[in-house]
Parts: structure tokens; sequence; C-alpha cells
């Protein structure tokens, strides 16, 4: 069957100290928690600072992918690397909310640009507070 | 098996088995495309997607799978979307705090069954140990 196509992985872009993951398809349960470990792998391997994760096209967003974004969040933390969640769609955010995740310690932001400009601003922070 | 009760005049748009995290997927999918051509806006679409997808998680790691009815009807005089799951599972010992924010049987982190209720219309609920659980939950076009 389309076993196969469906157990692809999502792939991982690495730019200059980045890393951008762009999630296009509707993710299963094990697909997320593939996707997760998958990035923590990268920010060991290439020493990334900061991760952009494309969510534009999710239309949806339950409980079980909300926590393994934000869960992704720490685990990059730990590794000194920023995650931030690039345009979650409107229907989205509204409805995280009334799920009841607060979605702790994720930053977002509108757009990839945006994004960057964030975790550029923190990681010359970061160099700033060493100095 | 459990029932709740029905209307006859409920039009089945679609009956699907849930046995692996795909069929999670597709049905969510044809639950967003009911919605849209319900034309419920986007946020009552999302709302109601994201609802079942939580129920379905349920129904596949504590009921063993199950089975998902879409049907589409009038309730209290509004149009509405109806989606039913039922499994034949463990069941759930207490409904009450299975409903409580925050509460968890282990896997989850408790958002599940009062996440997806606050996200829809009605919601309706019967279980019994051993035997299985329906929840059935209605949005309004």
């Amino acid at each position: 069957m389309n076993t196969e196509l469906h157990e692809k992985r999502i792939p991982i872009i690495k730019i200059g100290n980045f890393l951008i993951v762009s999630i296009q398809v509707d993710m299963h349960d094990k697909l997320a928690i593939q996707l997760q470990s998958q990035i923590l792998e990268e920010i060991e391997k290439t020493g990334a600072k900061g991760v952009l994760i494309d969510i534009s096209v999710l239309e949806m967003v339950d409980s079980f992918i909300g926590r393994m974004l934000s869960g992704m969040a720490s685990m990059a933390s730990i590794m000194d690397a920023a995650v931030v969640i690039i345009g979650m769609q409107p229907a989205v955010a509204i409805t995280l909310v009334e799920l009841g995740l607060e979605m702790t310690g994720v930053d977002t932001a509108l757009n990839m640009e945006k994004g960057m400009e964030m975790l550029e601003r923190r990681i010359r922070g970061e160099y700033f507070e060493l100095n | 098996m459990l029932q709740l009760t029905s209307d006859n005049n409920w039009e089945e748009l679609g009956k699907h088995v849930i046995e692996t995290e795909h069929d999670i997927v597709s049905v969510r999918q044809y639950i967003r495309y009911h919605a849209k051509e319900l034309s419920m806006g986007i946020i009552d679409q999302t709302r109601i997607t994201t609802a079942v997808s939580e129920l379905l998680r349920n129904m596949y790691n504590y009921g063993g799978g199950g089975v998902v009815t879409i049907e589409k009807g009038v309730v209290d005089e509004k149009n509405a979307l109806i989606v039913t799951c039922v499994d034949q599972g463990q069941g759930i010992e207490n409904i009450d705090l299975a409903l409580s924010d925050g509460y968890t049987s282990g896997k989850g982190m408790g958002y599940g069954l009062p996440g997806a209720k606050r996200l829809v219309d009605r919601f309706e609920i019967k279980s019994e140990i051993n035997k299985g659980t329906i929840v059935r939950v209605m949005k309004w076009k």
C-alpha cells in the first residue's frame, strides 16, 4: 500500500546556524514523535543554535501535536538551541487555547523572516551576555 | 453494544474504521471536508476536526480502535454535523474524572476529553467497563 509514502521523513534543512523544518503533511502521532527526535539529532550533529518550524500549512494542531511542539522547544533549549514556530493559522491558535494548551515557552513568529530575526537577536543577545 | 439515541432524520455521510494512525489522519480530513460542505466557518471547521482528532486518539490508544460515523441532521432546530465514535475497549471507569481538566490515565496530559468537549456544541458520552465507550460530538452550522 502507500505506507512507504506515509513513513517518509520530513526534511530538515540547515542554513547557517539554523535548521528549517517545514511541515507539509498532516502528521500522525508516530510521525510527530519521529520528527521530534530527528530535529534533536540534527541539532546535535550540526550544533545549530536555532530551529524554525513552519506550520503554516497545518490546518489543525491537536493536543498531541501541540505537546510535541512545546516539548520540542524545551528539549532544544536544554541542547542550547532556540525553537520558533512559524505561521500558525489563526483558527489553529484559537483552537489550541480553547483546548487548554498553553504552549508555554514556545516562541512564535508570523513568518519565516520575522522568525529568523527573532533567532538572530536571541543569538546576539546571548553573545552579548557572555562578553 | 452501547448506544446513544439517534434521530432517523439524520443523514449518514460516512462510516470509517479506525485501526491505524493513518486512519486517524484520513478521518480528520473527512471531518473537515464535511464541515466545509455544511458551510461552517474556518474556525468551526478547525474546532470540530480537532475535537474529533482527540476522540480518535483515545479510541486508538485506549479502545483498541473502533468505528466513526459522520452524519448531518437537524438537532434542536439547528443544522448539525454529528460525529459518533464507538469502541469496544476497556471503557472509562469514572467519566466525570475523565472529563475534568488535567486528568490523565497515564499516556496523555489530560486535554483529550475535556478539550474536545469545549470545542463542540454538544457532547455525549456513555461508557461501560470492559464493554467500550461511545462518544458523540455535534457542531452547529
